[in-house]
């Protein structure tokens, strides 16, 4: 019987649904934060990979950064509006100057040959009055003893989370801290990535290594009992002071000064790894690879990485100031509005968990997320072109007062030949023809027009814009496979690749030996929704010459093994470079730094004469001489052709009106500090672009009602007919 | 009943030691313990040593299923094999490749799973169970007929559609939900509507049509017919005869899926971006994360078996005549 | 041109030709017969047929794979030489269906070295029409039309040789055949099978007239003819649906039926194997399969000629891996069915008899489980379609170079999202899988029903 009753209960829900369709609601309904953070001066953004590591010793990707880098404090930074980069003091109160010594500790010039220079040292002093995040790892009794170093299982069982722990404290910043995570950075069981490439550079560095291995008490159940590093003698760094140590590089490193901007060396109590070390911490994951302590302007404040991530003002934080100097255009875009105060502007960041990129953009568009990116298929929506193709802001989000940021990015994209394969490798006449012929025939122009929308810069050589070494215009045109005609690269006609692909010996793309069109084999990686027009694309390419291309498609770890082993016979590969500096990129290609040898080479690329003009390269300055040099070994690479330089990829990224200075800095990762939002704009904005549209819901209430009513009216009168029966 | 139940659990242990045997021979065939090392510590600079190190820390420096060097019943036990299964059987899940506590995972995720899978069964159940009497009050007449077929279309529509459509009308275009996310508390109400909603949907193709047998079938007993014929109205036959014995087959089928409610939606559960145990899995899966992926095939597993012994249970409560001992 | 033969192919083939002997073998058994009478007489079931049918002849003629010449080494299927025009039209990127221009606007530089962003004309789509605004929905009107006529005429003379020949049969004259047809008073619903031909006709006509100069549901992002990848995906769908019920019978119908009927300790291990597989997710273990086969694939590149036999021996893995996850319900079932027939009285007195093991299984056991395995290959046809699309949008599906409506919906998903929104690959791709489905769901409750005696008075 109830059917009947829910009738008109069903028709005043629709009769409300549509009253309700009338009238301006002042709330948004699919507002995903809590209403009580509407007006909070915070920046609601989203991570799309669950951050693995967020201890400084062993993170290395872009997406911890973006959170570890707000809670780190290295001793150097990016100055946040200058470019070219340019390294700038952070706790350190100035650049340290190397001073040289040669084999027998004699101090030398700054101008000695570099092969007489032995060591190097760099002495670092940081600034008094720094105080560490509230922690309790810190936390001392009346006595001043240390409250949670030594706790008992009973004192864990009600501990979940970090915030468990009522009692916090906190201390200044010592030299001795950054010391502690060099050592820290030599410990076996931290898996510093960066391990195997520090003990060239550091003095000692090994020995250390070798030292803790057989000084450390052994692990209980996978996990070590704290360790004390703050005893052991180790001549690579060293405590002058309290607020003063002491680097000691093997001969000379001038790229180390950027290695000292990165969160590897930033500091690290030794309180922390007391605390975070005690038996039963990491069976609730309290370890420092998920709870960072720091001195940066925020902290860690919620983490849960199946979720969101919180980013909380941290109290202590150390008198900082928005940058005072910066270009005209700077200036002319507002950056600089903000001038000499004091940082950071927000009191929180909200990093929520969000995978997919449809639900991202949407939530960006409707005001949810205060930046994004731009992906490739929402890319036409998003951005116009003018006349003389530069990208614009379509009308529409310009009315929605988002504004658009482009930079190109400091990696390159490229296809490898494997200098090891018989067929496309080595230094044969006829696999360098090949090479020359594939790297004409295949078009990065329509690469990145269709799969890139046009975001990005063809390469003409490894180096990228805004790094020393890199040519614009006709000086930097690759004439092994583009024109220079009326001041634009043209890309050379297929012909002339066909008649390079002749002189190899394959005419029309055939295979003298066995008369079948020529066989390649393409290694390419992961199999997302694009990837299959992309092979397509590829194979289309190479079938403009008649070659036949076969793509094995494997998953990233399998590609990775192949790169290693040196089976792989053509790839498609990206770098993103660790520093602004050239070496960074052309050591992809250097020799000696073979992929099978451990190295970064994939291209397994060896050239002696380029080899030997890249070890004297690296440890230059930039000058006239090490440019000169740069163009004798792109020129290197362009006759060889052991990659089809691909491209630059260019990021756009857009921000809503309200979130200020946004200028893209891709070396400087810790730039939350210099965000400033307007929350009261936010929040207007998002009620009005997120009105709920109920009328459809009403229709269809109506629509069912439509259907219900014949349906009672049925059984109405069969029940009737049953009673008079 | 306890007797019954010990024996169940017993005989459950061959069972649970197959499954991990077999996980185990699958993910080693495809994967070193080397490139585990690999995926977990990134692709720049890594060198072998690094590799051993995480091997050893990790436990997988050990032979696979057998250790020809150690002597005695350590062939056996000191294998990765052994090691890394002894323990699970006291649901002990230990750390995953990538350094995380996967029983705190287990149990921060499972809740989210729970929360969309049991209100998408007991609203299913409820919407479902109307529609199809419903449909038997009618039966045997056009309106009956053209339900079955409306039934029909709804099966053959894939399920991604729902989703896909039901993401993009009501998220997108009406604004009425949040496209995706997930909080916790009070606050995850206005992200678990569409999911529920969409749950519910994809749903009701095959579990009305499922229903409508039952009741069929029921209507046609013996006891049925002579209510009938002794003149009990046709609303009192429907519900207290057909659906409480309808109801029986009905439950039962729902005891055996309960204890899986747990393991979460793979596709609403990423599609929707909520943080339950399906998307742990689907994400263990796509970084090859072999400890999750091997503690989430037994946890599936004991839960299976769960659903199995429960509903044994529920039909010896159902039907007093089946007797426990010779299920 | 020399013939190529898939495992795939060879598979598919033999179940048609299984298929084929088994209607032979059914048709002198009356207990076989008798139920597929009743299939065959209910119009639903006659219409679903015809339409499944008509999926089966694309997937079969898009099984029968050849070398174009010695030195290819592609591999086309005699479909794709049948529309040749759809799957090398390619254009470059998306355009909407009936498109003649392009969706996004493209930088095209002028002959005075200026820069333009416009919509440039397909290559291929309506490429005959001089002035596509003006003249476009006359020229699709027009050709709709012709397609039209084409059908018609086509169905009329299938129509009239298929009364000719059921009325000789019928030993009746034409007339009289033609009048029963029209009234519906034939056994077999002649006209209901004539009207869902001239449906499908008409629709095939107007369609094989309209691609050849439109891409008539559009194109995907690399300018591929979406309707084509529609039409190679029933294939893709077919082999799913068929095969892994296939692969999995012998283990299924061998393992239930001697669990069934030894008992014992062989019925023990037995169902210890089933409980065991069963336990696991399925999901968890078509991954680890799927994931398996790459690293095999990648360690013997070698054994691979082509792309084509690499994404056909990942489809027939994927059928593998479906059916060890699937048998375990069959095998239940027939032990189940084994069980009771083993009590039956005549298998009781073969048994007293001494009449050997072999003999009664195969002469009493497995013609009586024969119509069980047959509900549950029908039944199970229409899931398996619907996993392959779930499975591929988690990337452990089919090969991703393969054409399926897995791999459609799965690279149409971003295109939602799009500005304009690309609704085309999705609609399709959801489009084909739901009429196949529709038509196999409706196909199986008719072959449910008649199999299954309790049931037979639903409907």
């Amino acid at each position: 019987m109830h059917a009947p009753r829910s009738l008109p209960a069903a028709l005043s829900f629709t009769v409300l649904l549509l009253v309700l369709s009338g009238c301006e609601l002042n709330t948004a309904w699919n507002n995903p934060y809590p209403p009580e953070h509407a007006q909070s001066n915070r920046i609601d953004s989203a991570f799309s990979e669950q951050p693995a590591h967020l201890d400084p010793a062993r993170s290395y990707s872009a997406d911890e950064y973006a959170f570890i880098a707000q809670i780190y404090e290295p001793p150097l930074q990016y100055h946040f509006l200058h470019r070219p980069y340019q390294l700038e003091p952070l706790t350190a109160d100035s650049l340290p100057v190397p001073r040289y010594f040669n084999a027998k500790g004699e101090s030398l010039s700054a101008a000695a040959p570099t092969d007489q220079i032995a060591s190097s040292e760099y002495v670092i002093r940081i600034r008094p009055g720094i105080q560490y995040q509230p922690h309790p790892a810190f936390a001392q009794d009346a006595t001043g003893n240390y409250r949670y170093h030594h706790l008992t299982p009973a004192q864990l069982t009600d501990i979940k989370t970090l915030t468990d722990f009522p009692a916090t404290g906190t201390r200044e910043l010592t030299a001795e801290d950054y010391v502690y995570q060099i050592k820290r950075l030599a410990t076996p069981w931290r898996h510093s990535p960066i391990a195997g490439l520090l003990t060239e550079r550091i003095v000692d560095f090994a020995d250390l290594t070798a030292h803790i291995t057989a000084a450390a008490p052994p692990a209980i159940d996978g996990n070590r009992p704290f360790f004390d590093l703050r005893s052991l003698p180790f001549r690579g760094a060293e405590v002058i002071d309290r607020y003063s140590y002491r680097i000691r590089i093997n001969g000379r490193y001038p790229q180390f000064l950027f290695w000292l901007a990165m969160p590897f060396f930033a500091p690290m109590p030794w309180e922390a790894e007391a605390f975070y070390d005690q038996p039963g911490m990491a069976n609730k994951n309290l370890t420092l690879d998920w709870y960072p302590i720091g001195t940066g302007p925020f902290f860690l404040s919620e983490n849960n990485p199946n979720l969101r991530m919180v980013l909380t003002r941290n109290p202590h934080y150390h008198a900082e100031h928005y940058p005072t100097s910066g270009s005209d255009e700077d200036r002319a875009a507002g950056l600089l509005t903000d001038a000499g105060q004091r940082l950071p502007f927000i009191d929180q960041a909200v990093y929520s968990l969000e995978k997919e990129t449809i639900p991202y953009w949407t939530k960006f568009l409707q005001g949810y997320y205060d930046s994004s990116g731009v992906s490739s298929d929402a890319f036409d929506r998003a951005i116009q072109f003018d006349n003389d193709g530069s990208a614009a802001l379509s009308p529409e989000l310009t009315q929605q007062g988002i504004q658009l940021t482009t930079a190109v990015n400091t990696s390159i994209w490229y296809l490898g030949f494997n200098w090891r394969d018989p067929v496309v490798g080595g230094t044969s006449e006829r696999a360098r023809l090949l090479r020359q012929a594939l790297a004409i025939a295949i078009d990065f122009e329509e690469y990145i027009a269709i799969f890139a929308n046009g975001r990005g810069m063809i390469a003409h050589s490894p180096i990228p814009p805004s790094i020393f070494g890199y040519r614009a215009g006709e000086a930097g045109v690759n004439t092994a496979v583009y024109t220079w005609e009326q001041g634009h690269a043209r890309r050379r006609s297929l012909i002339e690749a066909q008649q390079l692909l002749t002189q190899a010996g394959y005419a029309n793309g055939q295979d003298p030996t066995t008369h079948k069109a020529l066989t390649l084999y393409y290694e390419a990686m992961d199999s997302g929704p694009d990837s299959k027009a992309q092979l397509n694309w590829m194979r289309k390419q190479f079938a403009k010459l008649g070659i036949e291309l076969v793509i094995r498609a494997t998953d990233y770890n399998r590609f990775q093994e192949k790169m290693r082993d040196g089976s792989a016979q053509i790839f498609m590969w990206g770098w993103n470079a660790d520093y602004p500096d050239p070496e960074n990129f052309f050591f992809l290609l250097y020799g000696p730094n073979r992929k099978q040898t451990g190295g970064e080479n994939a291209a397994n690329y060896h050239n002696p004469e380029f080899d030997r003009l890249f070890e004297q390269m690296k440890d230059m300055d930039d000058s006239p001489a090490r440019q000169a040099m740069i163009d004798q070994m792109i020129a290197i690479l362009r006759h060889d052709a052991p990659w089809a330089f691909g491209f630059f990829p260019q990021s756009y990224s857009l921000n809503h009106a309200w979130l200020h200075n946004v200028k893209p800095n891709l070396m400087a990762n810790n730039t939350l500090k210099y965000r400033r939002v307007d929350p009261i704009q936010r929040d207007q904005l998002r009620t009005r672009w997120n009105q709920p549209i109920l009328w459809p819901l009403g229709v269809f209430a109506i629509l069912l009602g439509g259907l219900l009513l014949p349906v009672i009216f049925i059984i109405r009168h069969r029940e009737r007919r049953s009673a008079y029966q | 009943m306890t007797a019954y139940l010990i024996r169940r659990i017993w005989q459950a242990l061959p069972i649970l030691i197959g499954v991990n045997v077999l996980t185990f021979m699958l993910f080693f065939v495809l994967n070193s313990p080397d490139d585990m090392a690999r995926m977990q510590l990134g692709d720049k600079r890594v060198t072998q040593t690094a590799i051993d190190n995480w091997k050893a820390e990790h436990g997988y420096h050990l032979p696979l299923l057998y250790n020809a060097s150690a002597s005695g019943i350590e062939t056996v036990t000191d294998t990765i094999f052994f090691q890394k299964s002894a323990k699970l059987f006291v649901f002990d899940f230990g750390l995953s490749d990538s350094g995380r506590d996967i029983g705190y995972d287990i149990s921060q995720r499972l809740w989210p799973s729970f929360a969309i899978a049991a209100p998408s069964l007991v609203i299913g159940l409820m919407v479902n169970i109307s529609l199809a009497l419903l449909i038997v009050l009618f039966r045997a007449t056009v309106i009956d007929l053209m339900s079955v077929a409306v039934l029909v279309v709804l099966l053959s529509i894939s399920g991604l559609f729902y989703i896909i459509a039901g993401q993009f009308v009501m998220g997108k275009l009406l604004h009425l939900v949040p496209i995706s996310g997930y909080d916790t508390g009070l606050n995850a109400i206005k992200f678990l509507v569409l999911p529920i909603l969409i749950g519910v949907v994809a749903g009701i193709g095959s579990g009305v049509r499922l229903y409508r047998t039952f009741f069929l079938e029921e209507i046609e007993r013996d006891y049925v017919r002579t209510a009938r014929a002794k003149g009990v109205h046709e609303w009192v036959v429907l519900f207290r005869h057909v659906f409480r014995n309808a109801l029986i087959p009905i439950l039962t089928g729902v005891v055996a899926i309960l204890p899986l409610l747990f393991m979460g939606a793979l596709l609403t559960e990423s599609f929707f971006g909520i943080p339950g145990l399906g998307s742990y899995t689907l994400d263990a899966i796509n970084r090859q994360d072999f400890a999750i992926v091997r503690s989430m095939v037994f946890l599936g597993a004991v839960l299976y078996i769960v659903g199995l012994i429960l509903t044994d249970i529920s039909y010896t409560i159902a039907d007093p005549r089946i007797r426990l001992a010779n299920s | 041109m020399t013939l190529v033969i898939l495992t795939t192919d060879a598979l598919l083939f033999l179940l048609v030709i299984g298929i084929i002997s088994f209607g032979i073998y059914a048709a002198r058994r009356e207990h076989l017969r008798a139920p597929w009478r009743h299939v065959v007489r209910s119009s639903i079931a006659v219409a679903a047929l015809i339409i499944c049918s008509s999926y089966l002849i694309i997937g079969l003629l898009d099984s029968i794979h050849l070398r174009t010449s010695p030195t290819a080494t592609q591999v086309v299927s005699v479909f794709d030489l049948w529309c040749d025009s759809l799957r090398t039209r390619d254009e470059k990127t998306y355009s909407a269906p009936f498109a003649t221009h392009a969706l996004a606007k493209e930088t095209v530089m002028q002959a005075d070295g200026t820069v333009m962003r416009v919509y440039p004309r397909l290559q291929y789509g309506g490429a005959h029409l001089i002035d596509p605004v003006h003249d476009r929905n006359s020229d699709i009107l027009r050709t709709a039309l012709l397609g039209m006529i084409q059908g018609l005429f086509a169905w009329t003379l299938v129509v009239l040789a298929v009364i000719q020949l059921f009325a000789w049969h019928s030993r009746q004259p034409f007339n009289t055949a033609l009048t029963a047809v029209w009234r519906g008073d034939t056994d077999i619903p002649w006209r209901t099978a004539f009207i869902t031909c001239a449906a499908l006709f008409i629709v095939g006509f107007i369609s094989a007239e309209l691609s050849q100069h439109y891409h008539i549901l559009g194109t995907d992002k690399v300018g591929g003819d979406v309707f084509y990848q529609s039409l190679k995906g029933i294939r893709t769908g077919l082999v799913i649906g068929t095969l892994t019920t296939l692969v999995m019978l012998p283990a299924a119908i061998v393992l239930g039926i001697m669990a069934g009927y030894f008992r014992g300790w062989v019925d023990d291990v037995i169902q210890y194997l089933y409980t065991t597989l069963s336990s696991i997710p399925g999901v968890l273990l078509i991954a680890a399969a799927i994931l398996m086969l790459q690293t095999y694939m990648t360690n013997h590149a070698e054994d691979f000629n082509s792309l084509v036999e690499r994404a056909d021996l990942r489809l027939l893995f994927l059928c593998l891996i479906l059916g060890i996850t699937s048998w375990t319900g069959l095998c239940r079932l027939l032990r189940g069915e084994t069980l009771k027939l083993r009590q039956a009285d005549y298998v009781q007195a073969a048994l007293s008899l001494g009449v050997r093991h072999s003999t009664i299984l195969s002469r009493h056991i497995l013609p009586n489980v024969l119509p069980l395995v047959m509900i549950t290959l029908v039944l199970d046809f229409s899931g398996l379609v619907l996993a392959e699309a779930v499975l591929s949008y988690v990337n452990i599906g089919v090969d991703p170079t393969m054409h399926s409506w897995g791999n459609m919906i799965n690279s149409a998903r971003l295109e939602l999202a799009r500005e304009p929104i690309v609704w085309w690959s999705l609609t399709a791709a959801f489009l084909f899988m739901f009429i196949l489905v529709l038509a196999a769901n409706l196909f199986a409750d008719v072959v449910r029903d008649a199999f299954d005696p309790r049931m037979s008075n639903r409907r």
